[in-house]
Formats: C-alpha cells, structure tokens, sequence
C-alpha cells in the first residue's frame, strides 16, 4: 500500500497538470498527478500504430518567440519550470494563411507579415487594425479576475469589415475557444498574441519532446505520478475536499487538490455531486481530423509553403456546433513537414486536417456504422481541404498514401474524458480557479490559459497562486 | 555572513531562475526590475527558492526589501546570520 496522504493530489496528467505538479514538487511539496490513461499528455499526446509515430491534439505550438525575446509565455514558462530552451528543440513554421473563396491573408513569425497583408488587402481597415492591435497588446490577459466582455463587441469597435473581422477570428477560435460565435475578450486577446503577435513552431518529433520534458523535470524534482489510476470521486465534508476515492476503490486525502480535467467533469465527480452547475457549463464543440501519411514529402506537390491554413467557404465564418457528423464549410489543414527542420526532414509526409464536429451525432454509433461514417467523412473532409491548395490528381494522392488514420468526437471524448468531446472544455472559464470546494482548484483547459504554452501556464499560475504564494502569505 | 556573500547567494538565485539575464554587470544600488526582465512569478520564484535552499522566510509584507541587490543584502543578512 503506497502512501495515502499528499500535500497536493494533481488529477490528470496532461500539460496543464503536470506544469503544476513540477512547480509543487520543485518547492518541496508531497505531490502525487493521477492519471486515468497509460499515456500523459492529455487532450495532447501522441501514439504509434503500426510502428507509426503520431501526435493527437499539436498542429503546432502556439506562442513561439526567438530565442532572446523576453516577457512573453514561452519564455516565462521555461524559467518557472526550469527547462532550458534548446530542450524543447523548438523549429519555427514557415507561414500559414487564412483562405476564404476571394481573399487570403498570409501571416508568419513576423508580425509585420500579417499586418502588411491586412493594409494591402483592406486599406479602408487598417487604422482601425492598428487602433485594434494596440488594444490588444496593452490588455492584461492573464489577469485572474477581469470581466468578461464579448471580443465580437470590441473588435466591432475598431473594425468594420465583417470579412476582415471573420478573417481573423476563424483561426483564434479553432486554435482555442469553447464559445460558439464569439469569444471573450481576454480568451480572445491571448490567441491573437499567441498565434499572430508570437507565432508557430513544433519539434521535429512532435509533441511527444515536450511531454518528455516535461515528466522528467517532475521525476527529477521528487513528484510521483500513477498512471492508469484515475479519481472517481471528490468525498465533501465541510466544504473541503476531504478525501479522493480512486478509480481502484483506495481513497487517498490531500491538503490542497487541483483538478486539469474540466469544469463539468470535476463537479461530476464531486460527493454530492454538482449536477446544475456542471449543466450549466458543459462545452459542446467538438472537432473531428484526418490523417493522411505519405511516402513523400507533401511540397512534391506544391504543398510547400503553408504550414497551417484556416479555411472558410460560407458567406459569414460560422463557429458553432456542427449540423452534421462534420460541417465541412470550415476547417484547418496542418503540414507537419512544413516547418523550418532545418537540415532535418520528417521521414514522411502528414497532411492532417481538422474540423467541427457533432459529439451526438458519433457517439452512439454502432461499431460498423462508425468505422464505416469515419472512412465516408475522412474523403469528404480531405476533399473539402483540398479545394484550398494547389490541385493534385486523387490518384496520384493515392498510390502516394501508405496510412490513415482519424479521429471523431468519440476518440476525444474516450481519451481526454471531456463531455461531448468539447475539445476546449467548457465555454465559461474560471480564471480564478477557484470552486465550490475550498481547497479544489482548476487548472487547464477550463481555467482559461489556452494553447499548450497556456496549459503549462495555467497549471503553473495556480500552483502559484493557490499554493506556494499562499503559503508565503501565511509565513 | 557578509553582505558580499549575501549578495552573491541571490544572484546565484536569479541565475538559476533566470538563466536568459545577463547577470555580470548588475548594479547593486538599483532596482533589479529596471535592469533585469524579472516578473512578479520570478519574485515569487527568488522568495520560494531562498526558504527552499536556505530556510529564510520573507513574508509578503517585505517583498519590496527584494528590490535591489542592495536591499536584498541590507535585509537578507541579519536573517543568514540569525540561522548561522
């Protein structure tokens, strides 16, 4: 029987969890992260069929800076938890684009890049873009306790193009938020910094490298970690989480538990359970991607310089629930093999696209009808996407492809335990971290912080905040 | 205990915390904030580290002594001698 008391019991083992697990165990705190999969990493992790590496959930990380720029999450994030730049063994995109039927906006690393293309392409826009970027670079996005307000409302403020304005929100939203429609403003301001005023970059083998990083920094620091050990229940008593029941029926207690597995999906383990409140903030957009592997490099093509496209075909960029298993209007394509490697390749070729999807209209699939709905979507996703980059004959595609694969609503919904497969969680996050409970925190995807620098963040700002700083104060 | 070597243990701090500063010409009389880019997390961070390696306490009504090497030094070394 392993020990059963914790200063701090961590529940999941993705980014967000284990940031804070390597903060608290650095700082001399008995920390245990219980984890219901084999695997760590959460909503992103990685996988290999058939000998075959693959990433789940990175297309790129967001928040990318040259080494030498300072005050930005990257570079925060490496100081608090220690971790040298060069282990990340970070390479930069080479630029993406944003394609809707009679404009595109071509945007890169350099900020500059995107903001030339907006005075090119909507000169009567650009004042009004500037004024917006200037609101935006002075805003305090990671404050714990600012109000929410509807980034639709400010941006109308200084922009008036609703296709520049759609332009621009379709790859903030499918890089990050759980609101249909719109956003709010601060979620809104840490993307636009994220992916435009900071920028794309990923390790040449994917997100696997940081995740390594990441588990040894918290073994290094004396963290303990049990792994297909998940928390099936958070036992009440005085308005404190008293005791953990794991997945196994052992019961563990904890001075302080934070919690990186979603708002809705806490309060459901709590007892009594919080039933209203976990209705109330439930997320429903949910995405579905293919996979494609090729025995070439996907620039034999002309698919050469885009690493990520945004695109949207319907007259007004519509954020919602799909309609259908997929809505095929809007999507994102990602070429892995399209980032600077520098003299490094991938062994490879990946052409990864990713849409919205309908949880509801997955998930209760009979098995055949499932595995026969995915090989139907995978062709008319990668088909949608194709209408956006240089043509290739499908038989030349074909003969080219030597490996699929996909995942649905259900696959999201099976291995990050998130209701409805909401990919991003809940659409009201809880800055703060706080709950019901007094000593249960959030951290992760539904407090707020997004992309995976934010998710490291985030479990590193509530670690601050709720444990060690709290434990200074007290001092 | 001197003030020397007080200040030394805290620039080894702020290298460990901050190893992207260049820390060989800092100036002891002002503030580290105007000439390093430290944050208020690597504030917290010099705090935690200095209970952690050391055991001093610094509450949080004292974190503005922390404001220069200088500072650190004149409040630091009472506490380094108090536990010597």
């Amino acid at each position: 029987m392993k020990d059963s008391h914790y200063d701090v019991a961590i529940i999941g083992a993705g980014m967000s969890g284990l940031a804070a697990g390597i903060r608290l165990a650095h700082f001399g705190r008995k920390v245990c992260i219980f984890e219901r999969h084999n695997a760590p990493g959460g909503l992103n992790s990685f996988y290999s069929i058939a000998g075959r590496k693959y990433d789940v959930g990175l297309h790129a990380l967001t928040n990318y800076v040259a080494p030498g720029v300072k005050g930005t999450p990257l570079g925060k994030l490496l100081r608090q938890l220690r971790i040298e730049r060069e282990e990340f063994a970070l390479c930069p995109q080479k630029q993406s684009r944003i394609a809707f039927p009679d404009c595109s906006l071509k945007f890169t690393n350099d900020f500059a890049v995107l903001e030339a293309e907006v005075a090119a392409k909507f000169p009567q826009q650009i004042d009004g873009w500037r004024a917006l970027v200037q609101a935006i670079r002075s805003y305090d996005d990671v404050s714990l306790d600012a109000t929410p307000v509807s980034a639709r409302d400010v941006v109308a403020g200084h922009l008036s193009d609703p296709l520049l304005i759609d332009m621009i929100f379709c790859p903030l939203m499918y890089y990050g938020s759980a609101q249909e429609r719109d956003m709010e403003f601060g979620q809104f301001v840490i993307m636009f910094k994220a992916l435009f005023l900071e920028g794309f970059a990923r390790p040449l083998d994917g997100v696997r490298v940081i995740i390594r990083v990441l588990l040894e920094k918290f073994r290094q620091a004396g963290g303990e970690r049990r792994m297909k050990c998940g928390v099936a229940k958070i036992i009440e008593e005085q308005g404190r989480a008293a005791r953990l029941i794991l997945d196994g029926g052992d019961e563990i207690t904890a001075g302080q538990v934070i919690s990186s597995i979603g708002f809705a999906e806490t309060m459901r383990l709590c007892e009594p359970p919080q039933k209203e409140a976990a209705e109330k903030n439930t997320g429903a957009l949910s995405y579905a991607e293919t996979i494609s592997v090729f025995n070439r490099a996907p620039a034999e093509w002309g698919w050469s310089e885009d690493t990520i496209i945004f695109f949207n075909d319907s007259d007004r960029f519509d954020y919602s629930q799909a309609r259908e298993q997929v809505d095929l209007r809007s999507g994102v394509i990602c070429f892995p093999n399209n980032f600077d490697y520098g003299d490094q390749r991938l062994p490879e070729g990946l052409f990864r696209v990713t849409g919205l999807a309908n949880y509801d209209l997955w998930a209760h699939l009979p098995e055949e009808t499932y595995q026969a709905d995915k090989r139907r979507w995978f062709g008319e996703i990668t088909r949608s996407a194709r209408r956006f980059l240089p043509k290739v004959d499908d038989a030349v595609l074909t003969q080219a492809q030597i490996a699929t694969d996909m995942f649905t609503p259900r696959t999201i919904r099976k291995f990050t335990g998130h209701l409805n497969g909401a990919i991003y969680g809940a659409p009201h996050k809880i800055r703060n971290g706080r709950t019901h409970l007094q000593n249960l925190y959030l951290c992760g995807t539904d407090q707020g912080f997004l992309g995976i620098i934010g998710a490291m963040l985030s479990g590193i700002s509530m670690a601050n905040y709720h444990v060690l700083q709290a434990s200074t104060a007290r001092s | 205990m001197t003030k020397d070597n007080c200040k030394k243990l805290v620039i080894d701090i702020i290298s460990d915390i901050a190893p992207d500063e260049d820390l060989s010409a800092i100036k002891p009389e002002i503030k580290l904030r105007d000439q390093l880019q430290l944050d208020s997390m690597d504030f917290l961070d010099i705090v935690m580290e200095l209970r952690k390696r050391h055991g001093i306490e610094v509450p949080e009504a004292d974190y503005g002594q922390l404001a220069s090497l200088e500072s650190c030094a004149d409040y630091l070394t009472p506490k380094f001698v108090a536990k010597s």
